[in-house]
């Protein structure tokens, strides 16, 4: 076990190691900053001076050893733009994108596990049917298309929804701040956390939907049956708790990607998350800034790959072991 | 019978067999006959559009945001309406799905050679090749499709070649894995056994007798890479770091219409997205049908 956990950390940390080195020179190859920040009247003594205190003066290799050393520090550098730390602004946003990432995970459980459940329950029924059409349909649409014709649908022609930002905010415990809490930001949070949770909710209703024709057929199931358990209770309990279990490992490797596909649904909405920031960065060449979101989602992506995978190899010792082998 | 059934050309009656399988399904023929409709309609674009769209000396500005059914000032009318810069819609789009399909084509087919290769590399010499090939697609496949994509774009800029590459980068994996896969499967059978007995080389196997074995399932990936591309690409231009300005597919010009849609100019944004939606769901029927059908594990 403590083999496998080693060998496990020691390539996460080699994974984000070559993140970082890709990360950063591909970003400091492309472009010139320098451009952005001098006015038209900037003679060469004052490009000069922005380049000093860029620290674009330096070979790229020292300054991304400067980069490797701040990094540890927990110091991304200061973003071009705002001036104030790249780490700060990025830990600033991040609430907001965990919560419409959050909000979209429920949205995908409460609405997929039912229409899943429904769909196995009785496969051949126009409804069921249906269920399946809008999953499929749900995995081949572009996202940002549905987010689109959401906004025309219920903010232009209805006017029912808000298409901007995130609304009032209440603070939790004086940390951070949550829409969801007020009505007003609830209104603001409906329409991106649905179009964001659209690819995970046709995922659950075909995992719950083939996890249900396979565990009804179960012995087990049989036995309940036979012991004369109510019907709801079979399903609600016997049923359920078994196709759980895969439907949470893949929500569980998915969240990363929901995490990362926000910043789609933040550009559309202008939902105020790291997403939104990062594409507002690309766009003014904020390279402190682009390189800091990057290095942030892969260090999260690589954590949370540790995680499932360390998680797994406790809960299922063939992982483990199969691991060693190869 | 026996008799015809031995002397009588095989390829045809499989190809029939294949097709008349495949097009039972009035979904399948009916996805068909959209996409290979589409596909001319890029194809033809420059000759059946009403307007060059990126002539400027045929567009006029004074013909802008012009609704569907419109009449321009120089008397033509605009089917679909007409953009922010006076362009007409229907021909935009037709020069769009030019790009879209182009772009989503070539870099499923590089991503198909490449990926192929690496996947017959795998399999056939083991040991730490395997290995260390099959690491770094385990690895890639971690990440998520438009987290590497956005990386990559970021890093290389705009352009139709960069978006290419992107593509290709996080698509190659799943060829490679795939393609591992089935060849690991095709070289524990008897005819590579025979083929080995004969003294032929390797690559004269892997090439001649594995690969064509191995390509009723990359097709079927190919295909439902193809759809992933598209919209990928289309999601990416939208984000204003796929294709640049000068060569808008269908999702940079969903992403100009983005402007005018809180105005309830709703055509600019919403036709190209049909468009792109009919492509994209025409594409995964195809690739779902062709699955059913070249499945072995269905057929026996």
């Amino acid at each position: 076990m403590l083999e496998f956990l080693l060998r496990r950390i020691l390539q996460a940390i080699l994974v984000l190691f070559v993140m970082t080195v890709l990360v950063f020179f591909g970003v400091n190859v492309i472009g010139n900053p320098v451009y952005i920040f001098a006015s038209s009247e900037c003679n060469q003594a004052c490009i000069d001076e922005i380049i000093v205190n860029l620290g674009l003066d330096q070979p790229i290799w020292r300054q991304y050893l400067t980069f490797l050393g701040n990094l540890f520090q927990g110091d991304l550098g200061r973003s071009f733009t705002h001036g104030v730390p790249a780490m700060s602004l990025i830990l600033e946003r991040f609430p907001a994108t965990l919560e419409l990432a959050i909000a979209a995970l429920v949205l995908a459980l409460g609405i997929g596990l039912p229409l899943g459940i429904y769909a196995g329950l009785k496969p051949d029924s126009p409804i069921s049917k249906l269920i399946m059409g809008f999953s499929m349909i749900s995995f081949s649409v572009p996202i940002f298309w549905i987010g689109l014709i959401f906004i025309l649908i219920f903010s232009v022609r209805l006017g029912w929804l808000p298409s901007i930002g995130r609304g009032d905010l209440v603070s939790v415990f004086g940390l951070f701040e949550v829409s969801f809490l007020t009505w007003d930001g609830l209104r603001h949070l409906l329409m991106p956390a649905f179009t964001l949770s659209l690819i995970m909710m046709a995922m659950v209703i075909r995992l719950t939907r083939a996890g249900m024709r396979e565990v009804l057929h179960a012995d087990y199931i049989k036995f309940a049956r036979a012991n004369g358990i109510h019907e709801r209770r079979v399903i609600g309990v016997h049923v359920l708790k078994n196709i759980l279990i895969p439907i949470v490992t893949v929500l569980g490797m998915e969240f990363g990607g929901v995490i990362a596909f926000a910043v789609v649904t933040e550009s559309i909405f202008s939902w105020p998350g790291v997403g939104k920031m990062l594409i507002d960065a690309i766009a003014v060449l904020d390279r402190p800034l682009i390189v800091a979101y990057l290095i942030f989602v892969v260090v999260m992506f690589v954590a949370i790959n540790l995680l499932v995978d360390i998680l797994y190899s406790v809960l299922d010792p063939r992982v483990r072991l199969g691991g060693n082998v190869s | 019978m026996s008799d015809t059934a031995l002397s009588g050309p095989r390829k045809p009656s499989r190809w029939a067999a294949f097709s008349a399988a495949f097009f039972g399904v009035p979904s399948a023929a009916i996805a068909f006959v959209v996409f290979v409709s589409m596909c001319l309609a890029a194809l033809l674009a420059p000759w059946i559009a009403p307007q060059n769209p990126y002539d400027l000396g045929a567009v006029s500005i004074l013909d802008n945001l012009l609704e569907p059914g419109e009449q321009s000032f120089s008397g033509m009318t605009h089917w679909l309406g007409t953009d922010g810069q006076g362009r007409d819609m229907l021909s935009a789009m037709l020069y769009g799905l030019r790009i879209s399909l182009l772009v989503g084509i070539l870099s499923g087919v590089i991503a198909l050679a490449v990926g192929t290769l690496v996947g017959l590399i795998a399999a056939f010499r083991g040991g730490w090749v395997d290995a260390l090939l099959m690491r770094i697609v385990d690895l890639q496949l971690s990440f998520p499709t438009i987290l590497v994509a956005l990386i990559l774009l970021v890093i290389l800029g705009r352009g139709v070649d960069k978006i290419i590459f992107a593509l290709v980068v996080v698509q190659w994996a799943y060829f490679a894995r795939t393609v591992r896969g089935v060849a690991l499967i095709e070289n524990s059978r008897d005819y590579v056994e025979a083929a080995r007995g004969l003294r032929f080389g390797a690559w004269r196997i892997l090439f001649l007798h594995v690969l064509p074995n191995c390509l009723p399932t990359m097709l079927v990936v190919a295909t439902i890479q193809m759809a992933q591309a598209i919209s990928l690409e289309a999601t990416l231009s939208f984000l204003g770091i796929g294709l640049p300005p000068t060569r808008p597919s269908l999702g940079l010009l969903i992403a100009n219409g983005f402007d005018y849609l809180q105005s309830g100019r709703w055509w600019i944004s919403v036709l190209p997205g049909l468009v792109l939606l009919v492509l994209i769901v025409s594409v995964n029927v195809l690739g779902d049908r062709m699955r059913d059908v070249l499945n072995p594990h269905l057929k026996r």
